[in-house]
């Protein structure tokens, strides 16, 4: 079996276990999935008369509007989430095993981050069939779907990296779990609830040049109107960006780790 | 010669007070634990009125100032997560073998249930104050004295009512585990109201769920001040929901108690 087979298994079985985690683990599943699918119904019967202000984007409702947004948190609270399992692994002493083992290093992050991803692939299936059940239309049909579905695994790929780097830098689940707030911040400071010229300030100023929103975006526009090639190119360039931050992190952070053991 | 026992109520008050300063010095000695429960509710109003701000422009919102309108609802989210970190904390205890012990200390079973409640609901005061004050910074209108004391009073029985609820759960389940619902149950119980905007502007099914909802009424009592005046027929529909959740919450908590066994 070649070298790049056998990473390859190693990250499949990690992601595995990954995802086996998630499931068995309320705590761990219930940011990703119950709280959003709450807020999600909580804003949509709650402010779904803001499309009626001027400036709204044309959109069939205010649920087909939120989707996105819903995606999005679920998305970044699928990265923290691993980002705490991966902190408790290394609090536990599992990543020291994995360190001792015959095994590349990357793999052992590779492993929690396409654990990540997959969630991410869940929470944008979750969403999309939730809007499906409730009456939104998806205005890009399959291909706008499948678009929307892409951008938030990468995304959660790209997230759950600097997820991983902070637990690997810190080695500590309550560190992690203490950016569950931050976590919030960036998406309440991005166009993920509301359009950005409906925002106030300065919410407003900072929606507009936060990444985030770049992304929301991205996966909001096949849902509403079409794929629009524009957005898309952007919102592939923030999660570009996020991820190439989140390798030199967790890079970095591994190099830590490995160092004080 | 024997001592005269102290009278029972004298005793279980000292019982209630020193479970209530055993939380209190949690929150002193780890006072890192605390920020969660302060953070959250005033990432929601920050956040909430950046977003949800321009509302107000809809026909038929009762004010021009959505920092007022949504501030007392962060006040009772701060209450709701104060109340189920109760929960959290009693389910920590039982894990820990703390609660065996008081379990078999002679103190009745409702004083060990009302010292956990009460320690939450005056805890609850420290981010219904915090969220308060950066509201009155962002410019959020001064409620009068009578609809800041009730909203106050409002704040502390909801975080009365979420720690029985949570106190329920950690008896039942017994783990930390049951966290998620206890924070998610007060959540939603919290928001299935004219959380957002006013009756009259929220979708048809959530004005239906919103209008059955017990915390509509307790919500709407809280932001009275801060929206118009304040009038006794806003006011005691708040207390008799609040007052009948307690008594269903605490007697099901209670019955928890009663049930487990050292």
């Amino acid at each position: 079996m070649s070298d790049l087979a056998k990473s390859a298994r190693v990250v499949r079985a990690l992601g595995a276990r990954s995802i086996r985690q998630t499931f068995r683990r309320p705590q761990l599943l219930a940011p990703i999935v119950v709280f959003p699918t709450l807020l999600l119904a909580i804003q949509t019967g709650g402010a779904g008369a803001s499309i009626e202000l001027p400036g709204f984007p044309p959109v069939q409702s205010f649920l087909q509007f939120m989707l996105a947004g819903s995606m999005m948190q679920s998305m970044m609270l699928a990265g923290n989430s691993g980002g705490i399992a991966f902190a408790v692994d290394i609090e536990m002493g599992f990543t020291d095993r994995l360190f001792a083992a015959p095994i590349p290093r990357f793999a052992i992050v590779l492993g929690r981050l396409a654990g990540t991803a997959a969630l991410g692939l869940f929470a944008s299936l979750w969403f999309l069939a939730i809007g499906l059940v409730f009456g939104a239309e998806i205005e890009g049909g399959v291909p706008g779907a499948l678009l929307a579905i892409v951008l938030i695994t990468a995304s959660a790929l790209a997230v759950g990296g600097i997820g991983a780097a902070i637990a690997l830098r810190t080695g500590s689940a309550s560190v992690v779990q203490g950016l569950f707030p931050l976590v919030l911040v960036v998406l309440f400071l991005s166009s993920a609830f509301f359009p950005q010229e409906l925002m106030i300030e300065p919410a407003k100023t900072i929606a507009k040049y936060n990444p985030l929103s770049f992304i929301v975006e991205g996966v909001r526009e096949p849902i509403i109107s079409g794929i629009d090639a524009t957005q898309t190119l952007e919102a592939v360039a923030a999660i570009a960006g996020i991820v190439i931050l989140g390798l030199v992190l967790s890079s970095r952070a591994l190099k830590h780790r490995l160092r004080v053991g | 010669m024997e001592l005269a026992a102290a009278p029972a109520w004298r005793t279980n008050l000292a019982t209630i007070a020193a479970l209530m300063a055993r939380a209190k010095n949690e929150l002193v000695r780890v006072p890192g634990a605390a920020i969660p429960g302060v953070l959250a509710p005033t990432i929601f109003f920050l956040g909430l009125n950046g977003v949800f701000g321009a509302l107000t422009q809809l026909q038929g919102f009762e004010t021009g100032s959505y920092e007022s309108f949504i501030v007392p609802v962060s006040m009772l989210q701060g209450a709701g997560f104060t109340g189920a970190a109760a929960g959290v904390n009693l389910a920590r205890d039982y894990e820990q073998g703390w609660v065996d012990r008081l379990l078999v200390s002679p103190a009745p079973r409702w004083v060990l249930l009302a010292g956990n409640v009460l320690a939450a609901s005056a805890r609850s005061l420290i981010p219904a104050t915090f969220v308060l004050v950066i509201a009155f910074v962002i410019g959020a209108e001064w409620p009068g004295l009578d609809g800041l004391v009730i909203c106050y009073l409002m704040v502390a029985a909801t975080a009365a009512v979420a720690a029985c609820w949570g106190s329920m759960l950690a008896l039942r389940f017994k783990s930390q585990s049951a966290a998620p619902l206890m924070q998610a149950g007060m959540m939603a119980l919290i928001l299935f109201t004219p959380a957002y905007a006013p009756l009259a502007l929220l979708q048809p099914w959530l004005e239906k769920v919103a209008n059955v909802n017990p915390l509509t009424n307790v919500l709407e009592a809280a932001r009275q001040g801060f929206v118009g005046s304040v009038t006794w027929a806003d006011t005691w529909p708040g207390f008799v929901a609040l007052a009948g959740l307690l008594a269903l919450l605490g007697s099901l908590a209670l019955r928890e108690m009663r049930r487990t066994n050292v």
